[in-house]
């Protein structure tokens, strides 16, 4: 309907109230212009850009997959996990951080203590001051958080072709393609909260294909087509894994599809740490509560029976 | 009700008490004797729901801010921290978080059954007026409690809506600087959000007791409306409407649990797990569901009005959507309190429903293209509902003949086959 109506469109934009202004900005822009943008007013920028054309992105919709935490006995498969650690820490590690994940958490993917003690002294953490006042490296211990790559977001995104790699974090959980009219709805029924690896699965897979022509003249310089990416056409992330690159010990296949699947749990993991004692919790007060209710129901019905009502 | 009290103390504590602070008295005259009509359906259970959610949103949220700091460096990642290490810290802020829109649900339902059984009309003005300032408030407080984990959308909401003032002429611009204590939405907005979500909830329970004793003064409508004539039209409320509310409550929380447990951030927005950015603007800001029709109304003025520019009319025109409500009970001109002996009126309020649906529907769409012209006729028809509809439709509609007494009807109903001597001789109420 939106590409039937430019005109309209951009009638409704002129008339937009100005409080909105910031609202209409087009989602052509990608991150990385975002990013170079910083300082300016957003409704400024809003008006110097002035295009009628708002695409929907993501151009495709994310395949959606079989996840063992869907559901609501959803639970986690920790080979898969740890497979997942492998591809954050040999690959995703160099340009993304994940800074609210400790070490120690890792023992939720089935690593003893001294695993985790060991996995965490193989990093460097700054520390300190010390008595001198001097801050000072150290070895990791299983208290301190995965360290970021950058310093600061600005050193990340001068390093990143003016884009900051997003931390790791959260990102399964603040990235997800919009679920239309009625998808929405069924939903509820199917427990659907997988947007997030979804969508991250169908990013790291989906580089390479052939954009059209009209989608290519849109393209910035710099970026990469991705029909996945939730807000252009292109990323200025490069593809970021290719086939063999990391070695798994347990035989699943090394190729970016298994790749993006661990690292998708993975992800999904740092996320929602409580995710499976979530749903666990959840069966059990369901139980309570539908038991409960048809209790209250039966003493109900036996209260007012006396009484036509 | 008013009236003389039944309470017989029993020895001991209570009658000692009795006699110096009449609290049992009270409690036993308001929840325990208080009479309700009998034929009370389930739409009448959504008041005891919204109380208890109003305790489930307290106490959550007071364990809440002993976890919570609200400092613009910090709040995102204090929130995570709730999420990550706070012992059943998850569980409490999903509470909190889908409890907000839980207690919405039950409101809207809450509004639309007053809506339709006339539970507005004399002689209940006042209980109708208080229950839209609760409503007022609760918006208030929703609004503020979403700006607290400094997400994207907290941050990007509270700048969008608290631009609004500014639309005032003369007042507006000192009242936004008021508003967030500087020139944008900063440390200092955070704080005095953080202040007021934590104050206006009780500000709510004070209101809620007025509404409760509004309510026990003139008594509950009921599916006939037809005011209470005889004991034998009510029950008394322990344990008849005690163990109906508490069934309902006890399904509702199931549905609640559900989101909770399975669902906690379906109705929650992916924008707001990345940390706000002055900087970057979302491609598409969204308030939460239950303020979609609202922002629709805002965003349907696309156009000038004389001296009045679009921003302030969508201004005006939003206020005036709740505003409106305050007038209710004068713009309804009918003497038929219930919906279901007004057959033209049961048409128009399902449209009434259907517009508000469609209002929120245009709420989460871009402002471009069809949509503010939608969002327009479904404003226009919103206010022609509550301003053309309601006055005219009293003079002009013909009514089905009202039972005599709520008795009546019931047995009516019950008694369908044919048995009403049976009916009649059934165990009645004490009440």
């Amino acid at each position: 309907m939106k590409k039937l109506l430019p005109a309209l469109l951009a009638a409704g934009l002129a008339f937009a109230p100005a409080a909105f202004a910031q609202d209409g900005k087009g989602p052509n822009e990608n991150s990385a212009s975002e990013q170079a943008a910083a300082g300016q007013d957003p409704a400024a920028e809003e008006a110097e850009e002035g295009h009628a054309e708002t695409p929907h992105y993501p151009l495709k919709e994310p395949e959606e997959l079989d996840w063992s935490f869907a559901g609501p006995f959803g639970h986690w498969d920790l080979a898969q996990l740890q497979r997942g650690l492998k591809v954050y820490k040999e690959v995703c590690s160099a340009c993304h951080g994940m800074k609210l994940v400790a070490f120690r958490n890792l023992e939720a993917l089935g690593y003893s203590e001294e695993q985790v003690k060991a996995f965490a002294a193989e990093y460097t953490v700054q520390d300190g001051p010390n008595g001198d006042g001097e801050m000072f490296d150290r070895p990791g211990i299983p208290s301190d958080y995965f360290p970021s790559p950058f310093p600061n977001p600005q050193a990340a995104a001068a390093a990143n072709n003016g884009a900051a790699p997003p931390d790791f974090s959260l990102l399964a959980k603040a990235r997800a393609a919009e679920r239309g009219f009625p998808t929405f709805l069924f939903d509820l029924l199917t427990q659907y909260q997988q947007g997030g690896p979804d969508y991250i699965h169908a990013l790291i897979t989906g580089y390479g294909q052939e954009p059209s022509p009209a989608v290519e003249k849109s393209i910035q310089p710099g970026t990469y087509y991705n029909p996945y990416f939730m807000s252009a056409p292109a990323l200025a992330m490069p593809p970021p894994i290719s086939d063999g690159q990391v070695e798994y010990a347990d035989g699943a296949p090394q190729t970016v599809d298994q790749y993006s699947r661990d690292v998708a749990a993975f992800m999904m993991w740092a996320a929602e740490p409580h995710l499976v004692e979530r749903k666990a919790t959840g069966f059990v007060t369901m139980i309570f509560l539908i038991v409960f209710a048809g209790l209250l129901y039966v003493v109900k019905g036996r209260v007012w029976a006396g009484t036509p009502h | 009700m008013s009236g003389h009290s039944s309470y017989v103390p029993s020895k001991g504590v209570m009658q000692w008490l009795d006699a110096r602070l009449p609290l049992p008295r009270l409690f036993y005259d308001s929840f325990v004797a208080y009479p309700v009509p009998r034929n009370l359906n389930y739409a009448y259970t959504f008041g005891g729901i919204l109380a208890l959610f109003l305790g489930v949103q307290i106490l959550t949220g007071i364990v809440l801010a002993m976890h919570y700091a609200a400092n613009s460096a910090i709040a995102f990642d204090s929130v995570e921290k709730i999420m990550r290490d706070v012992n059943w810290g998850w569980l409490l802020r999903y509470m909190h978080a889908n409890g907000a829109s839980f207690f919405f649900i039950a409101v809207y339902v809450h509004i639309f059954r007053g809506l339709y059984y006339g539970s507005y009309k004399a002689p209940r003005e006042v209980l109708w007026i208080l229950g839209v300032i609760i409503f007022l408030l609760m918006m208030a407080t929703a609004f503020m409690g979403y700006v607290l984990p400094w997400g994207q959308m907290s941050f990007w909401g509270a700048t969008v809506i608290t631009n609004f003032f500014t639309a005032f002429p003369l007042i507006g611009d000192p009242i936004h600087q008021l508003l967030l204590g500087g020139f944008a939405v900063d440390n200092a907005t955070l704080n005095r959000f953080f202040s007021l979500h934590y104050l206006l909830p009780f500000m709510i329970a004070g209101v809620v007791i007025l509404h409760v004793w509004a309510l026990h003064v003139t008594g509950q409508t009921n599916p006939t409306g037809v005011e209470v004539k005889s004991s034998k039209d009510t029950v008394p409320f322990t344990p008849h409407a005690t163990i109906k509310d508490g069934f309902a409550m006890v399904v509702f929380l199931a549905l609640f649990a559900y989101m909770v447990f399975y669902l906690p951030n379906y109705l929650g927005h992916p924008d707001n797990y990345v940390e706000a950015n002055p900087l970057k603007t979302p491609s598409h800001i969204v308030p939460e569901w239950y303020f979609l029709p609202f922002y629709a109304m805002l965003r349907a003025i696309t156009f000038n009005i004389g001296p009045i520019d679009s921003k302030l009319g969508g201004v005006l025109v939003m206020f005036g959507s709740i505003l409106v409500l305050f007038f209710l009970p004068w713009l309804d001109t009918s003497r038929i309190r219930s919906t279901a002996f007004r057959p033209m009126y049961k048409i128009f309020f399902w449209i009434l429903v259907a517009d508000c649906v469609f209002l929120g529907w245009l709420g989460s769409k871009p402002p471009e293209g069809v949509y503010p012209a939608l969002a327009l006729a479904g404003t226009i028809y919103y206010f022609g509902h509550f301003l053309i509809v309601l006055p005219v439709l009293g003079l002009v509609e013909t009514p089905k003949r009202l039972p005599g007494s709520i008795t009546e009807a019931v047995l009516a109903r019950n008694g369908g086959g044919g048995t009403p001597a049976g009916a009649a001789a059934a165990p009645d109420t004490k009440g």
